[in-house]
């Protein structure tokens, strides 16, 4: 390559170089002029690109082609410091820890003085939440306590068609986010299908309504979604959209499927005296996921 | 040592001048230099900075482009925290995006509709920060397949690899807390997972949840919570650890390929100033202006369409960030069984969510050290493996891959499910048979093209042989000495240059 060639080379790089940095310049200008004109967003990023996009290929033509570009090949020197700097950290180690640790009894008490700190320190720590106690164990739900829209109003068994569902809470909770998450009940209408009544449930269901938590025992999302129909044979499943864990309603909520291991917990159902759908009682085991003392 | 010396510069000695007005000759350009170095001394350590070698191999940049993107984050999530308010407070929307208007949500989710549709540029800076952090985490990955298939993390590197592996957990981490604190649907039945996987955790499980929620879910605390995990706690580790890594980085220098003229004691490439310096800068935009097409044109995360958290609500098709996914899939993929022993329930959750996430990391870290065990390797290394040329460790990584692929391809069951017509049921047991078989079938397979390509005709040769032709006075060409090739390479350099085997060939001219 003779000089003038290598010259006329560099010419054009350095024109290409300038041409993306003007491009990113007017870019940069017309991102100014779309924000003083009220902002858009595919506009803003479009810029945004344009004028960052130009301003790296620039720099890197720049560096590619106007810089430096032979390998250099520099010597490594090596990671470890020399033997004699080596014994030296352990010889001025030694000088001072000596006459340190000859204090065994003032060693033990720094050592104990530390650990009784730390252990102080645990008590603020606490007092970042309550203790769990039996929170995980109970819901809102007590006996004769209604059952409730989210906008507050009471249910009565003819507000429910066949193979519809509702969402239901406990009445007089009201808006507390900390009750709908862990008292919240899918209420359905199974209507004359027949289903596996487990021992002691007999009584649990009102004119074919039953009532199940509608926290999946597996990682605690609504168990929003329900199937009253099925292409082989009539089923009636809760699907859970998290992880699709899927519960049969006609079995006590059993798990078919998916990675949940429990059934979802059932609430009681009885009739007030004045016709609206109320609990029994709370449920009577822990509702959600697992943790390691809910039995 | 061989090649030492080549990027030292003639020492130039302190130049004597005189004060009065001498001094002050010089532009701003050679007057800071020595304004800082009367003062700190740092003119040595400046000078090999700006002299210091950078390989130039296209795979040393994943480690910058996570870098970059970290850096965009920073950018991108102070402006945002100008604007973000971290409270569970319920509000009641009345803003320019109609359908929400009338809406209760919390004050939380309000700011963020605001961001988006209010606040000028937001929406770009938004997604940007979005998109920013799901850059950060894939350059991390890939960074971390770099490493891990050419043998960097070994000896002297292993205190980088433990720290790569913590910017790894620490990124998924703030990733998870970033994304939960708009107090949308989806990120509020992410919460409501991640406190039921604490939950899980034997003994210890309920008092965790309740400490970091600051009660029963969704305590009331959690955003200001998170918000500040993800705003100051775990940002300051990540620029710490960064700080530590790159400080590390720079005083042990690149590992580097094999090749020509390569020695385990030098080190080829560009200097930092000024052409690697321009070409990186160039990177740190590039990086930037996909970064900003992508928040400009790509949607991402659109909160208005989820709607506000409500515990009783939730909507099909959830899917977690990427980096998230592989848990998700574990969740889903885990058999329904749950243990009992006594009165003590383990959770099926602790398996999958816990436990898994426990070794897959503890596995990344210890990795070095086990496998400086396994290959009796105590030596230090600088200069790579070829993949190929450990076809263990290559099938052993592409196996964890497809692994942690099926895992995250578990995470997307309900979406694939729809899209090819198929049951949850026949999906599941597919990928729950693909679990166990495929990383084996990758396993054999990645191992036999690596011995095939290692032992094969294309193995390169690492010095080229070479011969000198002489011309004799008529001017005939003879050739006077050949060097065979050395194709016996020892175990250091298992075939170690890429570089052709062509004869080098020098050519003396007789007759002076």
């Amino acid at each position: 390559m003779s000089g003038t060639q290598g010259r006329s080379d560099e010419a054009r790089a350095e024109r290409r170089v300038a041409i993306c940095l003007g491009l990113s310049i007017v870019a940069a200008l017309g991102l100014t002029v779309v924000y003083m004109l009220g902002g858009q967003p595919q506009a803003e990023g479009g810029l945004l690109f344009l004028a960052l996009g130009f301003l790296a290929l620039g720099l890197i033509l720049w560096g590619k082609e106007l810089l430096p570009n032979a390998p250099v090949t520099a010597s490594r020197t090596p990671h470890e410091s020399s033997t004699g700097a080596r014994e030296g950290v352990g010889e001025a180690f030694a000088r001072g820890g000596d006459r340190m640790f000859r204090r065994t009894f003032l060693v033990k008490m720094a050592a104990l003085a530390g650990g009784s700190l730390g252990l102080a320190a645990i008590f603020p720590i606490a007092s970042l939440g309550p203790s769990p106690g039996h929170a995980l164990k109970r819901t809102s739900w007590a006996r004769g306590r209604r059952l409730v829209q989210l906008d507050g109003t009471p249910v009565r068994p003819s507000d429910l068609g066949v193979d519809n569902i509702l969402t239901v809470f406990p009445e007089g909770t009201g808006d507390d986010p900390q009750t709908q998450a862990d008292s919240q009940v899918v209420l359905i209408n199974i209507g004359s299908a027949r289903q596996v009544v487990r021992k002691g449930r007999a009584t649990w269901s009102v004119d074919g309504l039953v009532a199940y938590s509608k926290i999946c025992t597996h990682a605690g999302c609504p168990v929003g979604l329900y199937k009253a129909d099925g292409n082989t044979r009539p089923s009636h499943e809760l699907l859970c959209p998290c992880h699709q864990s899927t519960f049969d309603v006609l079995d006590g909520c059993r798990p078919v499927f998916g990675p949940a291991a429990r059934s979802l917990p059932q609430l009681p159902l009885a009739l007030s005296p004045d016709g609206y759908l109320v609990a029994q009682s709370d449920f009577t085991e822990p509702v959600g996921p697992s943790f390691w003392n809910r039995t | 040592m061989n090649g030492s010396g080549r990027d030292r510069r003639p020492e130039v000695g302190p130049t004597v001048e005189e004060d009065g007005p001498s001094r002050r000759r010089g532009g701003v350009i050679s007057r800071a230099p020595r304004w800082v170095d009367d003062r700190l001394g740092m003119s040595k350590f400046a000078e090999s900075a700006l002299d210091k070698v950078f390989p130039d191999h296209w795979s040393f940049m994943f480690g910058e482009l996570a870098f970059y993107a970290f850096l965009l984050l920073l950018g991108t999530g102070v402006y945002l925290t100008f604007f973000f308010a971290p409270s569970e407070r319920a509000v009641v929307y009345h803003g320019t995006y109609v359908p929400l208007r009338g809406v209760q949500m919390s004050e939380a989710y309000k700011s963020v509709i605001e961001i988006s549709f209010k606040v000028k540029a937001g929406m770009v800076m938004r997604q940007m920060h979005h998109w920013a952090a799901l850059i950060f985490l894939g350059a991390i990955v890939v960074h971390l397949c770099r490493v891990f298939f050419t043998g960097a993390f070994r000896r002297p590197r292993e205190i980088n690899w433990v720290i790569g592996v913590s910017l790894l957990v620490l990124g998924i981490v703030n990733g998870f807390a970033g994304y939960s604190l708009p107090d949308d649907l989806l990120s509020g039945t992410g919460l409501r997972i991640a406190n039921a996987i604490i939950l899980s955790i034997p003994f210890l499980g309920p008092w965790l949840g309740s400490l970091l929620f600051g009660g029963e879910f969704p305590a009331a605390s959690i955003l200001s919570r998170l918000y500040i995990i993800h705003v100051l706690l775990v940002p300051a580790a990540i620029a710490a650890l960064l700080t530590a890594h790159l400080a590390i980085l720079w005083r042990q220098k690149h590992t580097d390929f094999p090749g020509r003229d390569k020695s385990e004691d030098t080190i080829t490439g560009s200097r930092m100033w000024p052409t690697y310096g321009m070409k990186s800068t160039g990177l740190l935009f590039a990086v930037s202006a996909f970064t900003a097409l992508l928040g400009g044109l790509a949607q991402i995360n659109p909160i208005w369409l989820y709607g506000p958290y409500k515990p009783a609500a939730v909507s099909a098709g959830s899917q977690p960030d990427w980096y998230m996914g592989w848990l998700d899939g574990a969740l889903r993929m885990f058999p329904n069984v749950e243990i009992r022993v006594f009165h003590v329930t383990i959770s099926n959750l602790f398996f999958p969510a816990v436990v898994l996430p426990g070794i897959t990391f503890t596995m990344l870290a210890v990795w070095p050290w086990l496998e400086a065990r396994l290959t009796h390797d105590h030596e230090p290394h600088n200069l790579l493996d070829r993949p190929r040329d450990r076809p263990v460790r290559s099938a052993l990584g592409s196996a964890t891959l497809a692994f942690y692929s099926i895992l995250l391809l578990g995470s997307a069951t309900d979406i694939l499910a729809t899209t090819f017509h198929l049951s949850f049921n026949t999906i599941i047991r597919m990928l729950q048979v693909a679990i166990f078989t495929v990383p084996v079938i990758v396993f054999l397979v990645v191992r036999r093209i690596c011995r095939d390509l290692s032992a094969g005709r294309v193995r390169p040769i690492r010095q080229p042989g070479s011969a000198v032709i002489g011309r004799d006075a008529e001017g005939r060409m003879v050739v006077e000495h050949v060097d065979e090739p050395d194709s016996l390479a020892d175990d250091d350099n298992v075939g170690a240059d890429p570089v052709r085997p062509n004869k080098d060939i020098r050519i003396r001219t007789g007759g002076d």
